[in-house]
């Protein structure tokens, strides 16, 4: 009887193994097709121009900054990679600044328009934005704002807004409206409230969806392209060079991209899922 | 202060901002597409489909559509199934599986190019196993085939992340007991991933399909970087009659029908994929 009951139990248990098995190499496998594209354009900025554009190339970086320093060094880029930071701290101000208090606002309140609001938010994702960057460039030619990294940050803050309100709704909906009443009867005013309850709790992850619309003005491509002339952000600085630079130039631009964008996903990885999955609602 | 104004006060700025910075440049953006020199005419269309290059530019950026956006379902729904299932790793997994949602596109271009340019590691890797006897040009005016293959797979690489976050999040809403029950009923693993996992996943499915489509119709620096102007697309176009030609007219009239496709598709997808609403979780 017993051996009758404890084959398919044998049975189960081998297939669950070899599902575990599956289980760990495909995880395997994802990882390294998303991982082993970045080492290559690492390598290949950590090695000098000579190997960068000889040929065949070695696999493992001969760490010779011959590449990086010729980037850094080259006509523009110094400028380009400040005009970046610029215009993507101006976002990160700007987005918050509006997005946060909207975010608080559809958390906390039942009004009337609060529909429309949220449509209105939801409608910008539904469009290329971008490309409103095209009828800008002549509002921005007359209202003097043309080729400022203002002018380009407020065009990058249309996309990172959208974001910032639906993240910081999410999070202020996640703290008890109780532990503000609490405070209101204690004898704090709303503000103070706010300031000394709400604001504590909430800021990792307002500071988490600052990161965020940093990082989404700091890769923005083509609106910097089209927006910017003389102060070329290092997207539009990279674009409109892809045509004459060398190849060193490019991969070694191409990982000042990406290096800080990797800190970026680490600093936000627990509330990639809060910034995605209110997608839904 | 009088509590009803509060919610519309802390909305005000957000929505003043979206009006400004989207309502309004879309306005203008149909305006400029309709009319030359003040005057209404069709002239920037016809002008836009009148280009030799036309055809090709529409058949490129909805084939790389076609091909790009279900593999990268496929994928997604892979990744999810297999983050969902992970005990230990599982969130080294998923920032791992994350990291391109922060990488430009103009960086995710230029990655694929260390590793499809003539000197680069596809080249190295191929001579290295004896496969070719001098590196080929993949990248070539002549290779319109391997470039595209190139920006589909820098494609892939690049934007599956965004549905995998969107869908990860969709996993979790549904109910550990649904599986259970089905798996007392001898359902196997295939039978609980079609039977429960992808009808309860149908609102995130949508959201995804719709956002990556979106994206899809936006490619553009990804091509940029791998094909130059020898596979031209829709937003590349855009770009070339407002820098290179000058002509904001007909660059808004691209970017009218980018728009235009754009919508059409969410349109589609939101009817196709729709949800009643007493089959929501």
């Amino acid at each position: 009887m017993s051996a009758v009951a404890e084959a398919p139990v044998a049975a189960t248990a081998d297939a669950r193994k070899a599902g575990d098995w599956l289980l760990v190499a495909t995880t395997i496998l994802l990882c390294v097709w998303v991982l082993l594209p970045i080492y290559l354009l690492i390598v290949n900025a950590l090695s000098s121009p000579q190997e960068v554009t000889g040929f065949p190339k070695r696999f493992f970086p001969s760490f010779d900054l011959g590449s990086l320093a010729f980037f850094i060094n080259f006509a523009g880029v110094a400028k380009a990679l400040w005009n970046s930071v610029l215009v993507a701290t101006l976002t990160m101000i700007l987005s918050i600044g509006f997005g946060a208090p909207a975010g608080y606002a559809l958390s906390r309140f039942d009004f009337p328009g609060k529909g429309t609001f949220r449509f209105l938010v939801l409608m910008t994702r539904a469009f290329p934005l971008p490309l409103l960057a095209l009828p800008l460039a002549v509002m921005f030619i007359r209202t003097g704002l043309d080729d400022t990294a203002v002018g380009l940050a407020l065009v990058h803050t249309t996309l990172a807004l959208p974001f910032a309100v639906l993240i910081t709704f999410s999070l202020f909906s996640g703290i008890p409206v109780e532990l503000e009443e609490a405070a209101w009867t204690l004898g704090c005013t709303r503000w103070q409230a706010f300031r000394k309850v709400i604001l504590p709790l909430a800021l990792p992850g307002i500071a988490a969806s600052a990161v965020f619309a940093f990082t989404i003005s700091w890769n923005e491509v083509f609106a910097a392209a089209v927006l910017t002339i003389e102060n070329r952000t290092l997207t539009a600085f990279l674009l409109q060079s892809l045509g004459e630079s060398p190849l060193y130039l490019k991969f070694a631009g191409g990982a000042a991209l990406v290096v800080p964008a990797l800190i970026f996903i680490f600093a936000v990885r627990k509330y990639l899922f809060a910034m995605w999955g209110i997608a839904n609602r | 202060m009088n509590g009803k104004a509060l919610p519309y006060l802390l909305l005000m700025p957000a929505t003043l901002f979206l009006c400004v910075f989207f309502l309004y440049p879309f306005v203008l953006v149909v305006f400029e597409a309709v009319t030359r020199d003040g005057a209404f005419t069709l002239d920037n269309f016809r002008a836009m489909a009148g280009s030799w290059k036309f055809p090709a530019t529409v058949r490129n950026t909805l084939l790389l559509a076609a091909i790009v956006v279900p593999i990268q379902l496929a994928m997604a729904l892979l990744m999810a199934s297999v983050v969902s299932r992970l005990e230990t790793g599982r969130s080294a997994a998923l920032y791992i599986f994350a990291i391109p949602l922060g990488i430009s596109d103009l960086a995710a271009g230029l990655i694929w190019l260390a590793i499809f340019d003539q000197s680069g590691f596809l080249n190295t890797l191929l001579s290295g196993l004896g496969i070719i006897e001098r590196p080929i040009m993949f990248l070539g005016y002549q290779s319109k085939l391997t470039i595209f293959v190139a920006v589909v797979l820098a494609e892939i690489w690049r934007a599956t992340a965004i549905m995998m976050v969107i869908l990860v999040a969709g996993m979790g809403l549904i109910p550990r007991e649904y599986y259970e029950a089905a798996e007392v009923f001898g359902a196997g693993p295939w039978k609980r991933f079609i039977r429960i996992t992808l009808p309860l996943l149908r609102p995130s499915l949508q959201t995804a399909i719709i956002l990556r489509v979106i994206l899809a119709f936006e490619v553009f620096a990804v091509v940029a970087a791998l094909g130059g102007t020898n596979l031209p697309v829709l937003m590349g176009e855009t770009y070339n009659w407002q820098f290179t030609l000058q002509d904001r007219n007909v660059a808004a009239a691209s970017a009218l029908l980018i728009l235009a496709i754009s919508i059409g598709f969410t349109l589609l997808f939101l009817r196709v994929l729709r949800v009643p609403k007493e089959a929501r979780i």
